[in-house]
């Protein structure tokens, strides 16, 4: 029989066979052509185009490729940067101009940050075969937390005060989500109808805790106080640039969801779970006991996302200040083929659209409802990835196409 | 005239394995035509390929002479092939009537379906083929042999000309055979034409036209049944010579490992499964548990493995009651179960062979060290696993979903083997499993029987049961009739208490003295 290296080797022949062939090629065209429709709709949407139209045909399809071409150049720059302001800059050495100009790649990552986070919780319980749809809720319940352990808890020093604060918030969205896990666990109630009811009790809660008692009595307006010195995380370069540790907090949290998944024996067991319960149940496995500890750690990492952003980028919490990161969460989990590694690609490229859409909107007026559209149209393709097979004429992946396995939706 | 169908040259490889190598078959009109093989040889490939689920590599498709091009079951059901899968493709919740008309709806004006005249066309070729279907019955609550016909009409009521049937008969009990073939009788007789896929050698010889065998990927002949024998099928399909009887040693029976008594069990339902059976399993005795399928094994093999809590009596393994126990608790006391639903208890199809193998032994030295699982460990374990047990496969990291069925089974059997047990369950250990592995975990059964296991062995195929075991205990409706010692009892004896009758004193004593004779010759 082989030796182990033999059968890695031969093992990686296969993977390669497969990825040239399948899933992965598959993302990369579904965003190719994501963005080619984008593309088509941004010039569609364009009155001149129109106006262009009437002169000539030719010179409406040129005043069409140049609206759609500058609206790219416009999500590139406000997303990585504008390579001639960047080289202007360098060649001035004013470092105020230097950081104004690398800027856009920086924020772009403070904005891709709650995304990892986000999306981990996302995964971690889609392995487990729980679809957490409270990942929204579980951020709001994670500022709260955070932002208090932020600005209530005084006389420590920051080396202390930050991860307490982490902690808070983890611990804060873990609450939130053990109260849907034990429900399932032991009435059986489905996770998705008690995560969205437990968003609806987030909001209003977290409404509620603003007005009243976290409410700033210096402020007029519901906002809780700023945070702590001692607890803000720390940012690696002057204004205006945000870049803040959190950024590699989440991708060592994306190193832990990993080894936790892939290597550790509660890992095999939470896999187990997700993908054949009957099987788990079989080999001894306490499904009510995996479930409940997955739902937990799946919105204790929702939990940071929120912590994250009050610690890192606001100081304080404000009402609705998330904004959907946790719903945009679930789409990207499931770009990300619910594999950290994937998640944190999935989560870098939303936080570049997503900081790139406010520049696009004011240089050339496109509205930044396109990148939502955008998003949507990248994530219809590979949902269906047989339209990008077809389209490309690519060959079917020999391997079954891997389905996103949620058995919870069986009942 | 040109024959019904004929394939040439048909090749399709997976990653790591060349499924099906140039294969050529041609198939009569109104002929029965058999394909014989080893599990994993390429049989269900080549099918799913003629029936549109894979595209081949290469070859090419004739129907009555003429080329086609079947990219998708649609092509298929176009040019008249149809195909029974091995797993059923029935939505339970639905009557016979919804899923035979399931993508060929018949419609009234409005677009409202119009079930009746579907119905009426389900009991006109029921009649014609007699399949005895109620059309407005629900799946769910029709038995396996039942659905199969289900699935058969879904063929004749496209009007498929080409049945292709993949082990339909591995999940019906002796009478469902019976029935079957009558049906396919009746078929060929109106002018279809059948693939026949199977593992059970007398089958083929009973019902077959012709014989197509299979090996590796490559047709390596054909026969007739007046032409060749089972030992001669036999060893076309493994490539040796194969034992079909085996080999058993004198039981030296020990001590009491299982002792069950008046255990009363539920099924999920909440009707009563068993109903107060006692018996015990010695260690070093092969306990043949025989019955027609649906009288109470699965819920008695369940309870005793910790899957369901029995609600009344006891169970003792090694002096310890387990009725109350988890399954990993049972495990832990040295027990392994073979379940009788691989793919949905024994493995998990998602994970690779690896993680396959150590499905309950994870969490032990040596494939963990704390919470860390021990990779390198696991994989040594599954390279060594695969060699001893045979299992075909690339790879051992291949998924589990990726092996055919039989090597699936091998899996499960490599896992629950491999490690120290005093006592195993064994539910249908060889379903689905061709000659060469079934005499394979036939001979490591006795082995493990010999080193002093306890086995209860949970069987439908009465040879199984009367081959292997020491004692026989035959249930029915969730009762043990007799428990019968295998030196003296005779398949008519097992048949008659499998059918719920008790054979008088005078009756026994026929049937063991018969039994005497044919030992004497
Ligand atoms: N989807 C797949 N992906 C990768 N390999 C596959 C796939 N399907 C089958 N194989 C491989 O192709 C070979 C032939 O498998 P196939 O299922 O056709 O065998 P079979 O003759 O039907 O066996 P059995 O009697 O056990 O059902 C096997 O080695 C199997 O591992
Ligand atoms: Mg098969």
């Amino acid at each position: 029989m082989e030796k182990p290296q033999e059968i890695k080797k031969k093992s990686f022949a296969i993977f390669w066979d497969e990825f040239s062939k399948s899933s992965f090629l598959v993302i990369l065209l579904a965003v190719f052509t994501g963005i080619v429709l984008g593309g088509v709709l941004v010039a569609i949407t364009t009155n001149e185009v129109y106006d262009a139209f009437r002169v000539s045909f030719l010179s409406g399809l040129g005043t069409a490729l140049r609206t759609a071409w500058n609206t790219y150049v416009a999500l590139f720059t406000g997303s990585v940067g504008d390579p001639e302001k960047i080289s202007l800059a360098f060649s001035s050495g004013d470092p105020l101009a230097i950081r104004r100009a690398i800027n856009p790649f920086f924020e772009s990552l403070v904005q891709s940050t709650p995304y990892i986070f986000g999306g981990l919780a996302v995964a971690l319980g889609f392995r487990a075969g729980l679809f957490n749809i409270g990942v929204e809720g579980q951020i709001f319940i994670g500022a709260v937390t955070g932002v208090w352990a932020g600005y209530a808890i005084t006389g420590l020093p920051a080396i202390i005060h930050i991860p307490l604060a982490m902690l808070f918030g983890a611990i804060g969205g873990g609450l939130w989500g053990f109260i849907p896990g034990i429900l399932k666990a032991k009435t059986g109630a489905h996770e998705v109808i008690t995560t969205i009811m437990m968003n609806y009790i987030a909001f209003r809660l977290v409404d509620w805790l603003l007005k009243f008692p976290m409410h700033d009595p210096n402020e007029f307006t519901p906002k809780t106080p700023w945070i702590l010195e001692t607890a803000k995380l720390p940012r690696f370069f002057d204004t205006p640039i945000r870049f803040h540790l959190g950024f590699f907090i989440a991708i060592l949290m994306a190193v832990i969801v990993y080894l936790l998944l892939f290597k550790t024996t509660w890992g095999f067991e939470l896999r187990m779970v997700g993908s054949n319960p009957n099987a788990a149940r079989y080999a001894g496995v306490k499904i009510t006991k995996t479930t409940v500890l997955a739902m937990v750690l799946s919105s204790a990492l929702a939990g940071m996302s929120g912590a994250n952003e009050v610690l890192g980028v606001n100081y304080r919490l404000l009402p609705a200040f998330s904004s959907g990161y946790g719903f945009d969460s679930i789409a990207l989990a499931l770009l990300g083929k619910t594999h950290p590694l994937g998640v944190i690609l999935s989560s870098l490229l939303f936080g570049f659209l997503r900081n790139g859409a406010r520049s696009m909107q004011l240089a050339v007026g496109v509205p930044i409802d396109i990148v939502s559209i955008l998003q949507a149209l990248i994530l219809a393709f590979i949902a269906a990835p047989a339209i990008i097979r077809t389209i490309y004429r690519l060959k079917e992946s020999k391997h079954k196409e891997e389905l996103v396995s949620l058995s919870s939706w069986k009942g | 005239m040109a024959p019904v169908l004929e394939l040439r040259g048909i090749t399709k490889s997976f990653p790591g394995v060349l499924a099906n190598d140039h294969i050529d078959l041609t198939v009569e009109k109104g002929k029965i035509h058999a394909l014989l093989g080893e599990n994993g040889a390429g049989k269900t490939t080549l099918m799913n390929i003629l029936y549109g689920l894979y595209s081949p590599d290469e070859g090419e498709i004739f129907v009555h002479g003429k080329k086609m091009e079947i990219h998708s079951p649609i092509d298929a059901i176009k040019a008249g092939i149809g195909m029974v899968h091995q797993h059923f493709m029935l939505v339970p919740v639905f009557t016979v009537t919804e899923n035979v008309m399931l993508g060929e709806e018949y419609v009234k004006a409005g677009g409202i379906l119009d079930r009746q005249k579907a119905a009426d066309k389900i009991r006109e070729i029921s009649d014609t083929y007699n399949l005895d279907i109620n059309p407005d019955a629900y799946i769910k609550d029709i038995p396996v042999g039942m659905q199969q016909r289900v699935e058969i009409i879904k063929l004749l009521f496209r009007e498929a000309n080409i049945l292709i049937m993949d082990e339909p008969t591995a999940v019906l009990t002796p009478q469902e055979v019976e029935e079957l073939f009558k049906i396919m009788h009746t078929m060929i007789e109106q002018g279809k034409s059948i693939i026949f896929i199977t593992h059970k050698l007398g089958e083929v010889i009973e019902i077959a036209d012709k014989i197509t065998v299979i090996r590796g990927g490559k047709v390596v002949g054909s026969t007739t049944p007046e032409e060749s024998s089972l030992s001669e099928l036999a060893s076309m399909m493994v490539g040796r010579e194969v034992n079909l009887v085996v080999e058993k040693t004198e039981s030296k029976p020990g001590e009491v490992i299982l002792e069950v008594e008046n255990l009363k069990v539920l099924d999920p339902l909440g009707a009563i499964a068993v109903d107060n059976m006692s018996f015990s399993v010695h260690a070093g005795e092969v306990l043949g548990i025989a019955g027609v399928q649906g009288n109470g094994q699965t819920e008695l093999v369940r309870s005793l493995t910790g899957l369901l809590q029995p609600i009344d009596g006891e169970a003792r393994l090694c002096g310890k009651d387990i009725t109350r126990l988890s399954p990993r608790d049972i495990t832990e006391l040295g027990s392994a179960h073979i379940p009788e639903d691989r793919q949905k208890d024994g493995l998990v199809l998602g994970f690779p062979i690896t993680d396959n193998l150590v499905l309950n032994t994870y969490y032990l030295e040596p494939n963990s060290k704390s919470i860390w699982l021990d990779q390198k460990q696991i994989l040594e374990n599954s390279i060594n696993l695969v060699e001893n047990f045979d299992i075909r496969t690339p790879s051992p990291l291949t998924p589990a979903s990726s092996l055919s069925g039989g090597n699936q089974q091998k899996v499960i059997v490599a896992r629950e083997f491999s490690r120290p047990i005093k006592f195993l369950v064994a539910s249908q250990p060889t379903r689905g499993l061709d000659v060469g592995s079934i005499e394979y975990i036939h001979k490591r059964l006795m082995q493990k029987r010999d080193e002093g296991c306890a086995v209860l062995l949970v069987s439908t195929e009465l040879d199984e049961i009367m081959q292997l075991s020491d004692r026989i205990a035959v249930v029915y409706r969730g009762k043990v009739l007799d428990i019968l010692d295998a030196k003296t009892a005779t398949k008519e004896w097992v048949g008659l208490l499998m059918a719920g009758i008790i054979p008088s004193e005078e009756e026994k004593e026929k049937l063991v003295s018969k039994k005497k004779q044919i030992l004497m010759i």
